[in-house]
């Protein structure tokens, strides 16, 4: 299972990259894989707020639909709207084309709440 | 809970499988190819199927015939030695304890093919009723390993592995044949609107067939047959409008209720629930099944609700994409004054009202 060392990880599986005042959030290798083809992404739209663990949008696979949670408070500033169109890029690419929200980081300290690689790492061998 | 695991377990493992829990056992849901892959594969070339958690029942006995025309619907009096038939086994409601394939070998000596999940309730039912009757019942579950393989290229592949002519074998037959050199039971049915293959063989020999199955299939190469998991054999199933145990149904539906009027002879003298069936089909149904369409993009899944006329007017028991039709389909149980091609509802989508239209069944039928 891949697990970039650079992202911040969520026991709902969604990952994150901060990138300064910026988070960019996406579902993670085992979230796609649990999933199977994904045939739907649902996002939010730009300017909606959300709280943390608030659901701010749904992946939809043949088998089963999953709400995504944003990790982290904040303002969408920009979705990724080529997975409207290509929702398989989710399978082929969790941790890079198919990032799915950007968003201005509210509260940089719910940074902190959120696992390192090798916390997610544990934490799917403790609950899979 | 200790799960029930196939005599293929380990290999599964081995392809790559993903393994969830259904009916009791620890199945492969999907290989590394991913379902839309899987159930591609088996509309165009060949995908393969462990089914080995199915139930087998043997009926031996010179009341045999008797008693299973007692049990289920369909005449089995009909049926031909070397012959297979769907049918279902009926409560005294008329509603389904299972739906099952019986086979005959001969008078005294016909297999009942169950569903997994429903394997032990069936075997009481079956004992419950079987003490006017001589018979005697065998659960023979644990001695086969049942391996399906389906898709246009089937023939051709499991050929290589056998000496019996399966040209000569017609739809819904069978022959107790050899598949590498080892017994087998030679069935061409199959729950994926293809044609195919179903074969039951020796719990020991499973890997050996399936190894050499896949290998024929030139499994690996490109465009070659691929293994499928639970979630391949549900879309497959759903594309030809199969009905599917538990989901369209159950001990609260009848067969009547669920388009299965063509199993069920009520002119061939008693069988379990034959009374309530005729008293339904006299009354008139109140709702029956039905397949549709999305109009809109959303997926309906099973338990949605169905809106026509801004009344609540059915439910759904099965939707998915449909990878091969490239629609999202479902089945559903609608109000009978509602049950007719064309016309519109409305699925609640997670509270989205979102628009569909009663489409004619199988959405897919093969070509050949």
């Amino acid at each position: 299972m891949n697990i970039p060392e650079n992202l911040r990880y969520s026991k709902d599986h969604e990952w994150v990259l901060i990138d300064g005042e910026i988070a960019i959030i996406g579902i993670t290798d085992h979230a796609q894989n649990s999933l199977g083809d994904i045939v739907y992404v649902d996002l939010p739209k730009v300017g909606d707020h959300f709280n943390a663990h608030d659901a701010c949008g749904s992946v939809e696979s043949v088998k089963a639909v999953s709400e995504v949670f944003t990790p982290v408070s904040g303002e969408v500033i920009e979705v990724n709207e080529t997975l409207n169109d290509s929702p398989e890029v989710v399978n082929k690419d969790p941790y890079g084309a198919a990032w799915m929200v950007k968003l201005k980081i509210k509260d940089a300290a719910e940074i902190n709440s959120l696992m390192t690689a090798e916390e997610y790492r544990e934490y799917l061998n403790n609950n899979t | 809970m200790n799960l029930k695991k196939t005599p293929l377990n380990e290999i599964h493992r081995n392809l790559g499988a993903r393994m969830v829990e259904f009916g009791g056992w620890e199945m492969p849901v999907q290989y590394p190819a991913g379902t839309i892959e899987e159930h591609l594969r088996t509309r165009i070339f060949a995908g393969l199927f462990d089914v080995s958690h199915m139930g087998e029942f043997l009926v031996e006995g010179e009341d045999s015939i008797d008693f299973v025309n007692f049990l289920t619907t369909n005449d089995v009096r009909k049926l031909k030695n070397g012959q297979a038939q769907y049918s279902i086994l009926t409560n005294e409601n008329g509603g389904v304890v299972d739906d099952l394939l019986v086979y005959r070998f001969n008078e005294k000596k016909l297999m009942l093919v169950v569903n997994a999940a429903t394997t032990e309730k069936d075997w009481q039912w079956i004992n419950l009723h079987k003490s006017k009757f001589h018979v005697k019942v065998t659960d023979v579950s644990k001695n086969f390993c049942q391996i399906a393989i389906q898709g246009p290229k089937a023939q051709e592949i499991l050929q290589q592995l056998t000496e019996n002519e399966l040209s000569q074998i017609k739809y819904y037959h069978f022959v107790e044949g050899k598949i590498l050199g080892f017994d087998a039971i030679i069935s061409r049915t199959g729950y994926t609107g293809e044609d195919g293959f179903e074969v039951y063989a020796d719990a020991e020999k499973a890997d050996k067939i399936w190894m050499k199955l896949l290998d024929a299939g030139d499994y690996g190469i490109e465009k070659g047959i691929l293994p499928c998991g639970l979630a391949a054999r549900n879309t497959l199933r759903l594309e030809a409008a199969m009905s599917l145990y538990g989901n369209e149904l159950s001990e609260t539906i009848t067969p009547l209720e669920a388009n299965l009027a063509w199993v069920c002879k009520l002119e061939k003298g008693e069988f379990i629930g034959r009374e309530a069936l005729l008293k339904q089909k006299n009354q008139g149904l109140q709702r029956r099944l039905v397949g549709f369409e999305m109009i809109d993009k959303a997926i309906a899944r099973d338990g949605f609700d169905i809106y026509a006329e801004e009344k609540k007017v059915g439910k759904v028991t099965s939707g998915a994409p449909a990878p091969f039709l490239k629609k999202n389909i479902g089945l559903a149980f609608v109000l009978i004054e509602f049950a007719k091609i064309g016309q519109e509802i409305k699925i609640d989508v997670r509270g989205k009202r979102c628009k569909a239209t009663i489409v004619p069944t199988p959405f897919y039928k093969r070509s050949y």
